[in-house]
């Protein structure tokens, strides 16, 4: 209702005010953007192939477990697979020496920087956020991040470009630390699908969406059960409610 | 004596049993719940907007039982708060669940509670002699507002933290002692560990005082019982029914509408009342762009800053809320109900509009246009309490109310007719 009324005012009130720089994320169809919608597993899975291959080299993806992709579709051992290609820092084992290991499908996905200073002294003074809640994070979140991961360009001519930053009108402000992370064909996709920057980019936020929400579905499936539920309910206490209020004049 | 209109219960005892009879001998329960449910009379005609009550009380039930859940696995340390929320969220078993629920839970008993309070004013609720039951009412608000600014700290987000200074900075605007009052409440200089460990406590405490505040509220409405549309007193026994089972039946058939409404938002829009910055964890080094508190304070932090100088916002935001405890002697009018009030009804509705213009301010930076159409909402909010509602009392000229509410009920009966 709130949101409603203030988005009819905006609508009509003069655009004087607007942030003239940044511009509003573009409108993507998703296949979990509908009430009952679910996520696409084949794109999922593409989506954690490029998060492996291209953002994870920053990115850290601290709130998610390597169990946790069985959702995708990933059976145990393709699990302790993937898992096992990670070094995770343990320890201290009995002679007080913290020691390097494979990671179990137990442990979170381990920061790519042992800190923020060094993440920051790596990527010239900016620091790579979170991937987890992206999603969630960002107002419109996933077209919000589609937009922003394919809609680098060239500055205006009335933009100067700050030292290491690049253009992207959908970053607030329009200068951005990170380069552009996707070119095409940059990943081979197991199942064969090419490789567009468009193609990885759709890919990539169908995956961290699910990791911002990854009860997304279960939430979902619940919510339709309760409302149907809820509707027989409220339908039978009505016959309640007319039947006891029926000689009340 | 007339005879009975319709079924009323008969007059037997609750308690047959000789266990109950010994309990209720010496700790009346049996008799109260009785003579709160069975026998306590209510007017006939209650609309819909009388169920906003009892949900409202069943909507504190919800957030009291989802909170004390979620607070076995929340922890109150600035390094973890925010982590432990996503724990909540995706290890604990249907965390999202009741975190939702809690969530939107606050929203929703605010909606409730501001249709409460509006329907209070256009029937005239807060009329003699139901004077403190209003007031009783104001502090539970009062109470919820504090209650649900700290809950919102807590998840210690963006929009936690900032918003947690800004507004516990407000009260350094207090002349000579406003800078060590700020450092008390915050226990210490800034927002920081003492402050998210005492907000955690006090969000757990308050919702018990609440409770408290609701008994009261109840004695208070249990002493006249509830008004009515046509805002005339119960003078017959035929204006009345028993509270049971004839409201049980409708304030339950009204809870699961309620409760539909609910679930569409928690299962299928639950981030809707939330800021999606409150999902990044809280930096006291990187100040949001746009810092707006939740939607439920928009109107009075609107009211904060349409002042020009920051203890003048400060006493305004309070006024506003205080103004609400003198309104029953700052309307005139003898006549509770709008409906004959032909000067009164267009001014509420002004009235209702200039509340969401002050929430809509409330999102704007202030400045240019928005700072005029907020200062001049402010100056109507004042105006509607303490000049527009007793010069109307004084200047209308009231319909002919109806003698009884049986009266009210056949001239409803006759006009839905036609």
């Amino acid at each position: 209702m709130i949101r409603l009324f203030i988005i009819f005012i905006l609508i009509i009130s003069p655009p004087c005010l607007a942030d003239a720089t940044t511009r509003p994320p573009e409108q993507t169809h998703w296949s979990f953007a509908t009430p009952l919608g679910t996520f696409d597993r084949s794109a999922m899975q593409r989506g954690f192939q490029v998060y492996k291959e291209v953002c994870s080299a920053c990115h850290e993806l601290s709130h998610i477990r390597f169990r946790e992709l069985s959702a995708l579709g990933f059976n145990d051992k393709e699990i302790k697979a993937i898992a096992a290609d990670y070094s995770i820092k343990d320890g201290p084992n009995d002679e007080g020496e913290m020691f390097d290991r494979p990671a179990l499908p137990g442990d979170s996905f381990p920061n790519p920087f042992p800190n923020e200073q060094a993440a920051r002294a790596s990527n010239g003074g900016a620091f790579p956020v979170d991937l987890s809640l992206i999603i969630k994070g960002r107002e419109d979140g996933a077209n919000y991040v589609h937009s922003l991961l394919t809609g680098y360009g060239s500055a205006p001519t009335d933009i100067t470009l700050f030292e290491g930053k690049s253009y992207n009108p959908y970053f607030e402000g329009g200068q951005i630390s990170m380069p552009p992370p996707l070119v095409d064909g940059q990943v081979t996709y197991v199942d064969g699908t090419p490789a567009t920057v468009d193609q990885m980019s759709k890919d990539v936020v169908t995956f961290l969406s699910w990791a911002s929400a990854p009860e997304l579905e279960a939430r979902r499936q619940m919510g339709l059960k309760v409302i149907l539920y809820l509707i027989v309910f409220s339908m039978l206490m009505y016959f309640v409610y007319r039947s006891v209020w029926r000689n009340v004049k | 004596m007339t005879k009975k209109k319709h079924p009323q219960r008969p007059s037997r005892p609750l308690y047959d049993n000789p266990v109950s009879k010994w309990i209720d001998k010496r700790l009346p329960v049996f008799t109260f719940i009785r003579h709160s449910l069975d026998e306590y009379p209510t007017p006939k005609n209650l609309n819909w907007l009388w169920n906003g009550g009892s949900l409202a009380g069943i909507t504190l039930l919800i957030m009291i039982i989802s909170g004390i859940t979620l607070g076995m696995h929340y922890n109150p340390d600035p390094a973890d708060a925010f982590n432990s929320i996503e724990r909540i969220m995706r290890d604990v078993n249907y965390g999202w669940l009741i975190r939702y629920i809690h969530v939107n839970g606050a929203s929703f008993f605010f909606i409730l509670v501001y249709l409460h309070m509006f329907r209070s004013m256009y029937y005239g609720s807060y009329k003699a002699p139901r004077e403190l039951l209003w007031i009783v009412g104001v502090l539970i608000l009062l109470l919820m507002m504090a209650t649900a600014f700290m809950g919102y700290v807590l998840p210690w987000g963006q929009m936690s933290f900032w918003g947690a200074k800004v507004i516990t900075n407000l009260f350094s605007a207090i002349p000579v002692f406003g800078d060590s009052i700020v450092q008390w409440l915050l226990g210490g200089p800034n927002v920081d560990a003492p402050t998210l460990h005492r907000f955690f406590v006090l969000h757990y405490l308050l919702p018990f005082l609440i409770v408290a505040f609701v008994a009261i509220h109840l004695i208070c409405l249990h002493q006249f019982g509830s008004n009515n549309p046509s805002g005339v007193e119960v003078k017959k026994s035929e204006d009345q029914i028993p509270f049971h089972p004839y409201y049980t039946v409708k304030d339950l058939y009204g809870l699961t509408i309620y409760l539909l409404v609910f679930a569409g938002f928690v299962f299928f829009a639950p981030n809707f009342f939330m800021e999606a910055v409150n999902y990044n964890p809280a930096n006291p080094l990187v100040t949001p762009p746009h810092i707006a508190p939740e939607w439920y304070f928009l109107p009075f932090y609107a009211i904060l800053r349409s002042f020009p100088d920051k203890l003048g916002g400060v006493i305004g935001m309070f006024s506003a809320v205080s103004v609400l405890f003198f309104l029953p002697w700052l309307d005139r009018s003898k006549i509770k109900s709008a409906a004959y009030r032909p000067m009164f009804r267009p001014l509420f509705w002004v009235f209702i509009l200039n509340c969401l213009i002050l929430g809509w301010i409330g999102q704007k930076p202030p400045q240019g246009w928005y700072l005029i159409i907020g200062r001049l909402a402010t100056l109507y909010y004042f105006a509607h309490f303490l000049i527009i509602l007793p010069v109307v009392g004084w200047l209308e000229r009231p319909l002919t109310v109806p003698s009884s509410i049986s009266e009210y009920c056949k001239r409803e009966h006759n006009r839905r007719k036609k």
